[in-house]
């Protein structure tokens, strides 16, 4: 079966599109590495290649996890499905 | 994994897997008679840079090292030094004479430039003509320093790319190999992780006191939260959204079982085998060409949106996973580990497709940016000038 996203471990909040072209309404699917599992999700934005998706309902003031480790602070709310990026995260250092 | 490549062994019994002969400038005003030097004697490098003079302090003595250190570097054959004046000439000669390599400086006041080219190109050649008849002979793997830092990194840099650098380092690491990552602001983020794995207290002070002198800087400096510089437009394009996330991908170069042996400072050379962490900035330039003065003589480069990175000593072995950047600028390109990033591939398969190239390039393969003349010579500055 081929893989549209990847998902480092169990629990992240976010997976990461693989493959180009990936557009709003679309079934996608995708491989948690670590624990070798799949899954499928609807996203709901257009999302380049590389670009995350959230996998969970976010709120303004929630962290991001990936590689089960805190990546940022969600400044906007995020919906699952939804193409997560610098216009909702933000870095908590610097 | 093969144990043994084809090498340069020098004087100082270290191996190099290049036999350049280098025309090196002491200061910014030298460089048009190095390039003229250059130009006359095909098979010698010219290194023009911008710096050296009126530095001083810590930002001298980096300077020199950094010069004195690609000069000494394994892959280095010979070397001519042009300088406008002779007393730190002959500084650079000294530091580089200490390896046994054949060294001579020239200096271009009381001379001009066209006496100074004459003389130089002279011995330019004879260096030439000496190192081509130098031979390759068997070395064992474990005596080729391999040093990393990714580019323009991308959320496959941290999928694929740079778990396939880690996989290669725990291979090198069980054959005894040095070994060096850095990139200071680069584990921003991750920096407990990197603290976890070394080796004892004293190492983890030393990576603590790195880490927070340039954090320091960072803090000086800022005028936003880097969020313009560091994640970098092209990390961003790639879908890397913090310095966190940037970070934890970047880790994964160092793998999962080597422990971190020592902190160095720039341009500083380890003095035993073992995983080492050297304070460094993230540029890329900056960074491979302070590995090159550290005496490293291959250097893995993963990267996601395609930096295109070289340097003229240290061949730089590019990896990229990401398919978009595979398909529109395939010539940058040595080890292709998108298989990893379609489930065609497993980590073990991705580490030894790039042992095999460092073993190819180490035997002297060249590689995708030595090819496209990427030279890029680029010396840490700390400060202003006097």
């Amino acid at each position: 079966m081929s893989i549209d996203f990847l998902v480092h471990e169990k629990g992240d909040g976010v997976g990461v599109v693989v493959v180009e072209g990936l557009k709003a309404g679309q079934e996608i699917t995708g491989w948690i590495m670590k624990e070798d599992q799949t899954i499928k999700t609807k996203i709901v934005s257009d999302i380049p290649i590389g670009h995350k998706l959230a996998l969970q309902d976010f709120n303004a003031g929630d962290t991001v996890y990936k590689y089960s480790t805190d990546i940022g602070k969600v400044v906007a709310p995020i919906k699952k499905g939804e193409h997560l990026h610098v216009h909702n995260v933000k870095t908590k250092r610097w | 994994m093969k144990n043994k490549i084809l090498g340069f062994r020098r004087e100082n019994g270290r191996v190099g897997v290049r036999n350049h002969v280098v025309i090196l400038p002491l200061d910014d005003l030298s460089n048009a008679a190095c390039e003229a030097v250059g130009n006359n004697v095909k098979g010698a490098l010219a290194l023009p840079h911008a710096y050296g003079r009126l530095q001083f302090g810590e930002d001298l003595e980096l300077y020199f090292r950094t010069l004195i250190g690609a000069g000494s570097n394994p892959n280095v054959a010979a070397v001519v030094v042009i300088g406008i004046e002779p007393q730190w000439t002959n500084r650079i000669v000294e530091g580089i004479a200490k390896t046994g390599k054949p060294v001579t400086g020239f200096a271009i006041e009381q001379n001009g430039d066209f006496n100074t080219i004459c003389s130089a190109s002279r011995k330019a050649m004879e260096y030439v003509q000496w190192a081509s008849e130098i031979q390759r002979t068997e070395c064992d793997i474990s005596e080729i320093w391999v040093s990393t830092k990714c580019g323009e990194s991308d959320t496959t840099s941290g999928i694929a790319t740079n778990p396939t650098v880690g996989n290669a380092y725990d291979k090198l690491y069980e054959k005894g190999s040095t070994l060096l990552f850095g990139e200071t602001t680069e584990v921003t983020g991750g920096e407990h992780l990197i603290k976890e794995r070394c080796i004892n207290d004293e190492v983890r002070k030393q990576f603590q006191f790195f880490f927070d002198r340039y954090a320091k800087l960072v803090d000086e400096k800022k005028t936003s939260d880097l969020s313009d510089s560091q994640p970098t437009k092209g990390n961003i394009e790639g879908g890397l959204t913090t310095i966190e996330e940037k970070a934890l991908g970047n880790i994964q170069k160092i793998g999962r079982k080597a422990p971190v042996v020592g902190c160095l400072d720039k341009a500083e050379t380890p003095t035993g085998p073992g995983l080492w962490f050297m304070d460094s900035s993230s540029a890329a330039a900056e960074m491979v060409t302070l590995c090159a003065a550290a005496g490293f003589v291959v250097h893995f480069f993963p990267t996601g949106q395609g930096n295109i990175i070289g340097n003229p000593i240290l061949p730089v072995v590019k990896l990229c996973a990401n398919p978009r950047t595979l398909r529109t600028m395939s010539e940058h390109f040595d080890v292709d580990v998108s298989g990893l990033v379609r489930r065609e591939m497993d980590l073990d398969q991705a580490g030894d497709s790039l042992l095999n190239m460092m073993e190819r390039t180490a035997n002297g393969r060249l590689t995708a940016a030595e090819v496209l003349g990427h030279r890029e010579f680029i010396i840490t500055k700390l400060y202003e000038s006097a």
